[in-house]
């Protein structure tokens, strides 16, 4: 019998979820020998024209990892998509946007500003910014478009199956793998990772009070935080009442709070608005009929970033998806 | 910008079933004039407006969004006022940080008698968001084609 053929691609990411798959360690061996790898930039040498030479539908899955912020990896997934059976989103950047989501508050006029100009270690005098075609004598140079907003994979092409984590931890991965190669699969577009909240299954959240009032608040490295209290209970913000459970509370055992890799549970639409509206209503605010709006504010003020925080693994995947950028700014 | 005069924005104004909404009724029962540009939307108490709820209505193309619920003190369920008070107020900053000029999500007390103060407020609302101008149409961005070297194509 054929082995099944599988591909692995990365968009804008950071590598960790190509590590992800490496440190399967010894049940990687288990997935090379039921499936054949047809396509994995980082570690094997095939080539686009390898997949473009594929009949459609050839490749049975596809993972692929990254969030879309440039032509060349929006053209090589619709690729993938097309000679793939079933595409899964692996990782955060790909399910939400993840961290280079983030730069939904900038576009490619101030992130190349930035970057090629004002950075204090770069020394560009004649502001020399990338182009998508350079002529140099009769040669032509391309670079594929930067676009302005970074997209999460199902915003580009149709996805089946999402894989969380930033980056996923190996259970999640082969127990994906597992259902898919034994077609026990949940109905399409499912998230493959618990349906509860991380607070259900947070070992810290036993000892947690019934009502949580959090009379400051705090960042991590202000207070020493005690290893076994609720965050909230210490005043510090953790994304645990909005974010899916299945890491392995991997933030929480190493004593930081949870800033909501995993994204939101079935229900919520919006990540972020769910994490704010859930640490804003256990503020503990005193005789709130006293106080004055300006007052409310201070206390509420004491939220630093509060969109860059609430929003840190999400910001592409949220009803707003961006920033809106007037001239000037 | 000529265009900003005709504007003609849109507004959501979430009511509180048990004080706002009421005030709205009554507002139109005696016949009091105001601007047409909004639509309600009825909760059971402010409290129960979810920010999802919010950005929702940004997204579907209102260009403001006034949130009424019970006075201080007068919330059917004790305190959903005050919950939906911090909401408001964290969630102007973070609109402000999504590029959102201030003034675009307001709320204000109004009670069941005050018909009178909910026409003012809307009526005021309406009138700040049209010297705002339009909401920078979010769906623009995600039919985003493909930009050109030079400018952006999401600057307004
Ligand atoms: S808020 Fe954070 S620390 Fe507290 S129970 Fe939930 S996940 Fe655990
Ligand atoms: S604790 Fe939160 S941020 Fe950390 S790995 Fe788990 S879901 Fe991700
Ligand atoms: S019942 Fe009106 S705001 Fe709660």
């Amino acid at each position: 019998m054929t082995k099944p053929k599988v591909a692995f691609y990365w968009n804008a990411s950071c590598g960790g979820c190509e590590e992800a798959v490496i440190d399967l360690a010894e049940d990687i061996l288990k997935v090379v020998e039921a499936v054949d790898i047809v396509f994995w930039p980082v570690a094997m040498d095939f080539k686009k024209k390898d997949i473009k030479a594929m009949k459609d539908g050839e490749i049975a899955v596809s993972f692929i990892n990254g969030a879309i912020r440039t032509e060349e990896q929006e053209e090589m997934v619709k690729l993938l998509r097309r000679k793939s059976g079933l595409v899964i989103a692996f990782g955060s950047c790909s399910h939400l946007g993840g961290i280079p989501g983030l730069a939904n508050f900038w576009d490619r006029d101030t992130i190349f500003e930035r970057v090629y100009k004002e950075i204090p270690s770069v020394i560009n005098p004649d502001g020399v910014l990338p182009q998508t075609k350079t002529q140099i004598g009769d040669k032509q140079l391309t670079l594929p478009e930067f676009w302005d907003t970074v997209k999460t994979l199902d915003q580009v092409i149709d996805v089946d199956y999402y894989i969380p984590g930033c980056a996923p931890p190996p259970d999640i991965i082969m127990d994906g793998i597992t259902a898919i190669l034994e077609g026990k699969l949940p109905e399409k577009g499912a998230v493959l990772a618990p349906d509860k909240s991380l607070c259900d299954t947070c070992p810290r959240s036993e000892k947690k009070p019934d009502k949580i009032s959090m009379k400051e608040i705090k960042r991590p490295h202000e207070i020493i935080l005690d290893p076994e209290k609720c965050f909230l209970e210490q005043g510090i913000i953790c994304l645990g009442p909005a974010t899916r459970s299945g890491c392995g509370e991997r933030c929480i055992n190493a004593n930081m709070p949870c800033r909501g890799c995993f994204g939101p549970t079935k229900e919520v639409i919006d990540h972020g608005a769910k994490g704010l509206s859930a640490i804003v209503s256990i503020l503990g605010i005193e005789e709130e009929e006293k106080l004055s709006d300006e007052d409310v504010q201070k206390l509420i003020d004491q939220i630093k970033d509060p969109a860059g925080l609430f929003y840190m693994y999400s910001l592409p995947s949220s009803l707003l998806r961006r920033k809106i950028m007037r001239k000037g700014e | 910008m000529k265009a900003k005069v005709d504007f003609e924005p849109k507004i959501v104004v979430f009511c509180c079933k048990w004080c706002s909404y009421t005030a709205a009724d009554l507002a139109g029962t005696s016949r009091m004039e105001m601007l047409p540009n909004f639509t309600i939307i009825r909760t059971m108490c402010s409290g129960r407006i979810d920010p999802e709820f919010i950005l929702n209505a940004f997204v579907k193309g209102a260009d403001g969004v006034l949130i009424t619920g019970c006075h201080p003190g007068d919330c059917h369920y004790v305190n959903g006022n005050y919950k939906a008070r911090r909401r408001i107020i964290l969630l102007q900053s973070v609109l402000k940080q999504f590029g959102f000029e201030n003034g675009r999500l307001r709320y204000e007390w109004i009670s069941a008698a005050e018909g009178k103060k909910f026409v003012d407020s809307v009526n005021e609302f309406i009138g700040n968001i049209k010297k705002l101008g339009p909401l920078c149409d979010v769906s623009k961005y995600l039919s985003e084609k493909k930009t050109n070297n030079v400018k952006s194509s999401i600057t307004q």
